[in-house]
């Protein structure tokens, strides 16, 4: 009797995983509902921003506010929705669990330095492009890194789950790349001496610069990144609404007042 | 059913991470026990200030969480002239969390050897270090075998904090495939099963080395 315990263990934990694994895949069926109606039948808008990139979605540690030209796009679209712009719930995302959080019906749409992507798009609706961002990369004043073709045998941070590190694996073939959990861990690493560059979007590299003057950027942007606000697959009627709202800041020119308001350099 | 394909696509990176992780494991595992065992010792010593040392160290590691001792070993270390990459700083913070508990873990079983054993020791002649060494440890180690035992299967399943700071384990390279195929689900139920490859047999061998003694002792 003894002998045959383990195996009885470790087919119960083959079933249990395997069961598992069943839900998981049952989840996504949820996908192509209508999503304005559920927002407006709940009275406020879900979306998903990030708190930890300045000047785009920055939760401040002194106020505890949460702000940022991300932020004030989420709260455009609560306007647009609710004549109200405080009608909203904002909740942190990370370049990692956004995808699955928004799968998964926890937020209605993202707004987080979402780069528009060939891969992505099979994933979840994307609007049109809201911001014109491109990849840059950060490092020490004085370093002697120029570019991005300065890089081989560098070592290179960045962040996990987001496009800068399939583009700097593809730019810089010859360097080491160590991801991290968010922004600013990559930051810290980075000011520690725990590798040579920081590689993301030039949007969010600025607003490090601006927390610190002893770094800055090497080289122009080598990628286009176009952000864009993500919805839950297939359903076109939001992301019709999502644009035409878009269309209206713009044309209003309420969009250019947001825009100044947060990057001063460009 | 899980997706192989997940799995045989990115074989590769899925071995270096699990490599990566029983390094960290092994590494921690010898490490904590080492340490783990002198901390216990210091604990009972007769000279009180080796006593609050080790008390302190105990309360110290052992209350905090551990992600806070790896960011302080890998970013804060660098700052004193000790930079660690991430896997050293993952395996120190592991090594000085887990020898915390380990330490507690020991110091029991040392209080439940009967005291006559080191009088006895001492009044044949034996020094207090050598009692310890030859007599108290050696009956203490089987009586903790089952906590220590529970201690490295957790041990185990800690190494995936190196992955917060770029440790290069199975947990880091788990992130890095899900991220590059915008699979969550698949991705991590493979790497549960790689862990799973580690701790089920280490606890089926911790359930055997307890039968044994048993019978030995």
């Amino acid at each position: 009797m003894k002998q045959k315990k383990p195996w009885i263990f470790i087919l119960l934990a083959v079933l249990v995983l395997s069961m598992l694994a069943a839900c998981g895949n049952d989840k996504t069926s949820g996908s192509g509902e209508d999503t304005l109606a559920a927002i407006k039948k709940r009275g406020k808008l879900v979306v998903g921003v990030k708190y930890d990139t300045r000047l785009f979605g920055y939760k401040d540690p002194g106020s505890g506010k949460v702000e940022g030209f991300d932020i004030d796009i989420a709260k455009a679209l609560a306007k647009k929705i609710f004549k109200d712009e405080n009608k909203i719930e904002l909740k942190e995302v990370t370049s990692k669990t956004r995808v699955p959080m928004l799968k998964n019906g926890d937020i209605d749409a993202i707004v987080a330095t979402m780069t528009i992507t060939k891969e992505r798009k099979k994933e979840v609706n994307f609007s049109d492009v809201y911001f014109e961002a491109g990849q840059s990369l950060l490092v020490k004043k004085g370093s002697s890194i120029k570019n991005v073709n300065s890089l081989a045998g560098k070592k290179v941070l960045a962040v996990k789950g987001s496009t800068s590190v399939k583009n700097i694996k593809k730019a810089a073939p010859k360097a080491q790349v160590l991801e991290f959990e968010n922004y600013t861990e990559a930051f810290t690493a980075l000011k520690a001496g725990k590798g040579d560059a920081l590689t993301t979007d030039n949007s969010i590299l600025y607003g490090m610069m601006e927390e610190n003057p002893k770094y800055e950027m090497a080289g122009d942007k080598f990628t286009d990144e176009p952000y864009g606000i993500a919805m839950i697959k297939d359903d076109t009627k939001f992301t019709d609404y999502v644009n035409s709202f878009l269309k209206e800041l713009k044309d209003s020119g309420e969009y250019e007042k947001i825009k100044k308001k947060w990057i001063k350099q460009q | 059913m899980p997706d192989f394909s997940i799995l045989t696509d990115h074989w590769d990176t899925y071995i270096e991470g699990f490599l990566t992780t029983i390094k960290a494991s092994l590494l921690a595992l010898v490490l904590s026990f080492i340490l783990g065992t002198i901390i216990a010792v210091m604990r009972i010593a007769p000279i009180a200030p080796l006593r609050w040392l080790g008390t302190l160290f105990v309360e110290f590691f052992r209350n905090i969480p551990l992600v806070l001792i790896l960011f302080f070993c890998y970013f804060a270390l660098p700052e004193v002239g000790l930079p660690l990459d991430g896997f050293q700083a993952g395996t120190i913070a592991l090594t000085i969390y887990t020898a915390s508990f380990i330490a507690e873990a020991i110091r029991a079983g040392i209080m439940a050897v009967n005291t006559g054993q080191m009088e006895a020791g001492r009044s044949s002649g034996l020094t207090y270090i050598q009692t310890m060494r030859y007599i108290i440890l050696p009956q203490a180690i089987k009586i903790v075998i089952p906590p220590l035992g529970n201690q490295f299967i957790n041990l185990v399943k800690n190494t995936s904090v190196l992955g917060i700071v770029a440790g290069l384990d199975l947990m880091y390279f788990g992130d890095s495939i899900s991220s590059e195929t915008y699979d969550v689900f698949n991705v991590y139920i493979f790497v549960a099963a790689f862990y799973l490859v580690l701790t089920v047999p280490l606890s089926l061998f911790v359930g055997f080395l307890e039968r044994r003694l048993a019978v030995t002792s």
